[in-house]
């Protein structure tokens, strides 16, 4: 990309945007399997990639498309997979492995219904809660919930950011409306973009703890083969990498997965707010539905009901603060998925009783529309 | 120390905590001391050795060594292995799993690192068990015996490895014993030499469990029943079928000439770069059709 060619707006999928966003983001390795709503994130960087000098390759399934990602992480390269339900569930063991070893990866999920083969290739939020608890075992996790084509891009590129920074997973959660959606857009030029790369080790290789923690909690990582020989492991480990059982090295061991991700929320965790400052009335929304809650927020106004919106970004960890500093303002919550009401389980767990939490929980396998999030504040209000 | 033990003692790691966690008479040792043996012949340095691992007790293997090692999870060290590989070409990555890891949970892997041929030199350590769990049947327990999980004895058939992952695709496959150290040296350097996938199957044994249930002796009879039990491909050729009966070949049973992964991929990205449409004239495609060859 660049050039003055390029930086005229281009209708585009979200899909294609997200590809986009993995180039500039520094992305040259993919490995996935085929499923749609997904495909054409492959089918883009499988004809993008090699001309960058990256490497596409369509694994025999979703579980070996995330190893090889992680295998190319660990040798030094930035790699991404994507996948829709179905292989999102076989990706979970990799996930854990990604976490536990803390290897940088980007995991996108175009959402489609479940549960199982379920709804192909209809859109769903189904799969908020698997990003969080799909693996097995205590671990934190991060995820991003873009809402149009330009923030497919912005967000991949952010994904990247994430988990190079924190040398963990993220997991980009689309869903089928978004990607594939068509947009005008102008994506950003890639050299205005914020870019980050994994930390190195600044030490010689005799002094090199792979594991050691740090003020900032997340140690630095040293590519394969360019004379720091440690050892990896999906085991609890000690700061050497070296498999443990002793209790007073898995505590701290376990505290710094957690401390990296927790002492940074700041820096993790974004939410968009429309129309909230005199706002009764709150919906919390994320991905394509906020589209329609956004409508949804205009038409209520229309009707003189004080209606705002809180769009999530970052999805896990879920944005506490967006919703007390939300509860100053509102005691009714309305939270519209597609799903059976994933996200407001989080909305009434920090609501605790100070508000009223609604739910518009549909999983159709169609968008939710601006009057079906409407009718319960209509009502509410009566 | 001899020089065979400082030869070991300088490529093992003293941080980690021996003991290992191998039973006594295991097979594993013998295949780690050998896999030592090769790279140091082959003048690799410790940097450019990647040694990859699944889950099981072959899949302890690489924490003792002092490489690049990564243990992965169950059935799937071929799958970051492959991703290493095409990351970073210049790397020697060295796949080390046994039998229930390469053939049952990572089965699907296994063939298709053998399809596509990448650069990859794999390792089954092949005991007909799943030891570290405690002596479940595999996919290479063979008919009729007992395994803690075939208390009645096991009523499925056995893979062969080798003929497995040649007809998968791989360039080379061989096969070697836990008793023929000299046969498994040569074997682990001529797969490690050869450019795309190279298989060496590793006849060892688990006389704790695979042993024991089936009244094989201890870990010296199970090898005296492998040095009486295996032949050389060369002399195997020269035996009548009758001769071979209930014995096994080994030695480089596979090896053939075709273009690894890395190199095809290389012409896509070529391709790719020339930024031109990818057209296959006609007469080529009928030729290609022609070479996909299927009976």
């Amino acid at each position: 990309m660049g050039g003055e060619e390029e930086r005229r707006p281009k209708l585009i999928q979200g899909n294609e945007a997200c590809a986009e966003g993995a180039i500039a983001a520094g992305c040259r390795f993919y490995a996935g399997y085929p499923i749609t709503p997904s495909s054409e994130i492959a089918e883009v960087l499988s004809y993008r990639l090699p001309a960058v000098g990256g490497t596409f390759i369509q694994m025999e399934d979703e579980i070996a498309s995330l190893g090889a990602v992680i295998g190319a992480s660990l040798a030094g390269v930035k790699a991404m997979t994507a996948t829709s339900g179905p292989g999102f569930s076989l990706m979970q063991e990799h996930i854990g492995f990604a976490c536990m070893a803390e290897v940088p990866c980007v995991i996108v999920n175009v959402m489609r219904g479940g549960p199982s083969t379920g709804l192909p290739t209809s859109p769903s939020q189904g799969d908020v809660q698997q990003a969080r608890w799909g693996t097995h075992g205590d671990h934190p996790i991060i995820a991003l919930t873009p809402w149009s084509v330009r923030e497919c891009f912005e967000l991949t590129v952010r994904a990247f950011n994430l988990s190079e920074k924190y040398r963990t997973p993220v997991i980009l959660l689309m869903d089928e409306v978004v990607g594939h959606m068509r947009e005008n857009v102008v994506l950003p030029d890639p050299s205005s973009l914020e870019i980050f790369d994994r930390v190195k080790p600044s030490v010689p290789p005799e002094w090199y703890i792979p594991y050691e923690d740090t003020s900032f909690g997340v140690p630095p990582m040293a590519p394969f083969g360019e004379g720091y020989r440690y050892h990896v492991t999906g085991l609890t480990h000690d700061v050497r990498g070296f498999p443990t059982l002793r209790e007073d090295e898995i505590e701290p061991f376990m505290a710094r997965l957690f401390r990296k991700i927790w002492s940074h929320l700041d820096d993790i965790q974004t939410w968009d707010t429309f129309q909230m400052e005199d706002a009764e009335i709150c919906i919390v929304a994320y991905g394509s539905v906020a589209r329609a809650a956004k409508r949804a927020v205009l038409e209520a106004r229309e009707k003189g009901k004080k209606v705002g919106l809180v769009r999530l970004i970052t999805i896990w960890p879920f944005c506490r603060r967006a919703i007390e500093e939300a509860l100053k303002g509102c005691k009714v919550f309305v939270v519209p998925e597609m799903n059976m009401g994933q996200i407001s389980r989080e909305v009434k767990r920090v609501v605790r009783g100070r508000g009223e939490v609604l739910t518009v929980s549909k999983a159709l396998g169609r968008l939710l529309t601006p009057n079906e999030i409407l009718e319960p504040i209509l009502e509410e209000s009566r | 120390m001899n020089e065979e033990r400082r030869l070991i003692y300088h490529y093992l790691r003293h941080d980690k905590k021996f003991p290992h966690v191998w039973c006594p008479g295991c097979g594993n040792g013998i295949v780690l001391g050998s896999l030592i043996r090769t790279v140091h012949a082959l003048g690799l340095s410790k940097d450019e050795v990647v040694l990859v691992s699944g889950i099981g007790c072959a899949g302890r293997l690489p924490v003792y060594v002092d490489f690049n090692t990564l243990h992965t999870t169950h059935g799937r060290a071929l799958t970051f292995a492959t991703g290493i590989k095409l990351a970073k070409p210049h790397l020697k990555v060295i796949v080390i799993m046994g039998d229930g890891d390469a053939t049952a949970i990572g089965g699907n892997h296994l063939i298709h690192a053998a399809r596509r041929n990448v650069d990859l030199t794999a390792i089954i350590v092949n005991n007909n068990i799943y030891g570290m769990t405690g002596g479940q049947s595999s996919p290479t327990t063979p008919h009729g015996l007992r395994a803690s999980t075939s208390p009645y004895g096991h009523a499925e058939h056995a893979f062969d490895i080798a003929r497995l992952v040649e007809a998968a695709g791989a360039s080379l496959v061989a096969r070697g014993t836990i008793y023929h150290v000299n046969l498994l040296d040569k074997l682990f350097q001529r797969a490690m030499e050869k450019v795309g996938f190279a298989v060496v199957e590793v006849i060892s044994h688990c006389p704790t469990h695979f042993g024991k249930l089936n009244f094989l002796g201890d870990a010296v009879e199970s090898m005296r029943w492998m040095a009486e039990h295996a032949v050389a491909v060369e002399r195997a050729k020269k035996m009548r079928p009758e001769e071979l009966q209930g014995k096994f070949r080994i030695g480089v049973l596979v090896d053939r000439d075709m273009p690894d992964y890395q190199s095809e991929y290389e012409k896509v990205r070529k391709r790719a770069m020339e930024g031109v449409p990818y057209r296959i004239d006609p007469q080529e495609i009928s030729k290609m059709l022609e070479s996909h060859q299927i009976y």
